[in-house]
């Protein structure tokens, strides 16, 4: 793990701020456009980039050593795997 | 060793050289023995009221009609009787007690990697016990809806669910930080020269069990949040006419609560790989095997949830799929009952309790997991689904199996935390009556269940009548077979005769130490040079 307390710029964490108020103004937006079956895998789409960005920057796993970055890793793929399985039933019913 | 040895020994063990005296030195130790005698008995507490309310369903199912309970009062008590033996006696019951107690010592360190925690994680364990009994007496009433909650009856009895569930949510943290705690424990506090592979078989699978509680616990308080949710704020996620799905709350639920079930089991068989060999005087048949297959079991265990569900109204493909899987978890634990009774092959076997508990295990277990298996098939599941067919089989494998091991584990272990011991005989004999009174019992339901007579009803046809007398019959055998062992193995703790050196001849690191144990557990810090079975490499004829 990094010792040094790794120092992000004011002008960094405005610009993810920023981008994070953007997404969610098309998250917004993309409801008032049809896409039919695909206006759920657009938002989750959105809904993944800014928790990956969140998680990145603004939690410092961008900065963290590569245990770190594997256990969020493992954790987010057993989720996965988890709510993906229920999909055998969901899809299918 | 003389009577003053023994003294001196018991003078600077554990049990005396805290700086406190009393209760305070109990429920504020930090000391990993301390905490696990702590939840040994508070699990087993729960254990044998438990077995008081499995008992008095028995005598409710003695005979049709009304016996000596309403039907209201039958529906609470097999809930509680659920709810206590899974989530305050057998989930926490081995990683708590037994775990604590053992593993530390057996890799050879002073204590867990994070002692406060350790204390602060029976604690919890405690206040969430203390919810749960406190939705018995306040409320609506004590829970009248299975120990699984399930939904949309969950959301809507007049019963003191709510309280019953925040009790479970609170009892799931002490599940994660134990778990927390043992993986760190066995990653970091490892003695020198004490590999991964020379961890005994029963620290491999608590290690196994610890990252289950870590990975699927906080899914089951989830659920339960939303149980919660949908009974205080009707959020409807599981109500159809608003959008919801009452199968979610099926997957959900089963997403934890089948790998709960290895965290129930696993343990169990890392207590029978360690009791095995001893008392074969062999090293372990297929070590690495069986410590990867509790690796297996963990992971792949972790995908076969939907099989409690086949009739639930889930899709075919995912019926198939669970299915498929569920019976891929049958190998690894093949792997580990060919693996024991290979190890039993040629040995020098000793009959002696622990064993004989261990060896029933292997039946008992094989026995409800080959009934798992046509639970596990999709077609045959459908005739026997919900039926006493169901409870016989989670019975052999969880009472059978688990709870078997647990009376191996108490006859192995304990007398060395205490340096007393039980006397043989009664101990021989509570463990003969207990398999009678056992294979009674729960052989019968798995008939009835095969005849049709579903589970959790209050009242049965007559052609029912015979089979169920037949199991209460069994269930007084095996309370009576209880109540010697009991008897016995306590009284022997406290006044039996002395426990000393090394009696089973075992070569993991427990062996090694005074007994009882010192405070932190070796004098010298030991390195290991041999493996857990190597009875030869560690002297032992």
């Amino acid at each position: 793990m990094n010792e040094h307390h790794h120092i992000i710029s004011y002008g960094k964490l405005t610009g993810i701020w920023l981008a994070l108020l953007l997404l969610t103004a098309l998250t917004v937006g993309i409801t008032r456009v049809e896409l039919g079956g695909f206006k759920v895998l657009a938002a989750l789409s959105i809904a993944c980039l800014k928790a990956g960005l969140v998680i990145a920057v603004f939690m410092h796993m961008k900065y963290e050593g590569r245990l770190l970055r594997w256990l969020l890793f493992l954790t987010l793929v057993t989720l996965a795997i988890f709510i993906g399985f229920t999909f055998f039933d969901v899809l299918y019913r | 060793m003389t009577t003053e040895n023994i003294q001196s020994a018991t003078q600077h063990s554990f049990w005396n050289d805290t700086g406190k005296t009393g209760i305070s030195s109990w429920i504020f130790s930090t000391d990993h023995k301390r905490i696990g005698l702590l939840y040994f008995y508070s699990t087993f507490g729960f254990f044998l009221v438990g077995v008081l309310l499995g008992l008095l369903i028995r005598i409710e199912l003695m005979a049709p009609g009304r016996t000596i309970m309403g039907a209201q009062t039958y529906n609470a008590l097999f809930t509680v009787h659920g709810v206590v033996m899974i989530f305050l006696f057998i989930i926490p019951g081995f990683q708590g007690s037994f775990g604590n107690l053992v593993m530390p010592i057996q890799i050879g360190a002073r204590d867990v990697s994070f002692p406060r925690l350790n204390l602060f994680s029976w604690w919890i364990y405690m206040i969430g016990a203390v919810i749960v009994l406190a939705s018995l007496f306040t409320g609506g009433g004590p829970p009248d809806t299975g120990w699984t909650f399930y939904v949309p009856f969950s959301a809507r009895t007049g019963t003191n669910v709510s309280l019953a569930v925040l009790g479970v949510f609170v009892i799931g943290f002490s599940s994660i930080l134990t778990g927390l705690n043992f993986v760190t424990t066995i990653h970091r506090l490892r003695a020198e020269g004490m590999t991964w592979w020379r961890l005994p078989l029963f620290t491999w699978s608590l290690y196994a069990t610890a990252w289950i509680q870590i990975l699927a616990t906080p899914i089951l308080a989830i659920t339960l949040v939303l149980v919660a949710a949908e009974r205080m704020l009707g959020t409807g996620l599981f109500d159809p006419s608003r959008g919801g799905d009452p199968v979610m709350y099926q997957h959900l639920f089963w997403i934890y609560s089948h790998p709960a079930v290895y965290i129930m089991i696993l343990p169990a068989m890392g207590v029978i790989s360690d009791i095995v060999p001893v008392f074969s005087r062999k090293p372990i048949f297929g070590y690495k095997m069986i410590a990867f297959s509790s690796l297996a079991i963990a992971a792949a265990g972790s995908l076969v949830w939907g099989h409690h569900m086949y009739t639930s109204g889930m899709s075919d493909t995912a019926v198939l799929v669970f299915s498929f899987l569920t019976f891929i978890v049958a190998i690894p634990s093949a792997i580990k009952v060919f693996n024991w009774v290979t190890t039993l092959y040629k040995g020098s076997i000793s009959l002696e309790a622990p064993m004989l508990f261990g060896l029933s295990f292997i039946l008992l277990f094989s026995i409800g997991g080959l009934s798992g298996l046509i639970l596990g098939a999709a077609a045959t599941d459908v005739h026997v689904h919900d039926t006493h067919f169901v409870v016989g089989h989670f019975h052999y494998v969880m009472f059978g199996g688990t709870g078997f091991a647990f009376f191996a584990a108490m006859h192995y272990w304990l007398p060395k935390f205490y340096g007393r011991r039980y006397a043989e005989k009664p101990a021989v004999v509570s463990w003969a009556l207990m398999f009678t009174g056992f294979n009674v019992l729960y052989f019968t339901m798995q008939v009835l269940g095969m005849q049709g007579m579903p589970r959790r009803y209050y009242d049965y046809l007559p052609e029912f009548a015979t089979l169920n007398l037949v199991a209460t019959a069994g269930s007084w055998i095996l309370a009576a077979g209880l109540v010697i062992m009991l008897v016995n193995l306590f009284r022997g703790l406290w006044w039996g005769a002395p426990f000393e050196g090394n009696p089973w001849g075992g070569a993991t690191l427990e062996w090694s130490i005074p007994t009882p144990p010192p405070t932190e557990n070796f004098i010298v810090e030991p390195v290991v040079t041999h493996g857990p079975y190597d009875f030869k490499g560690s002297g032992i004829p």
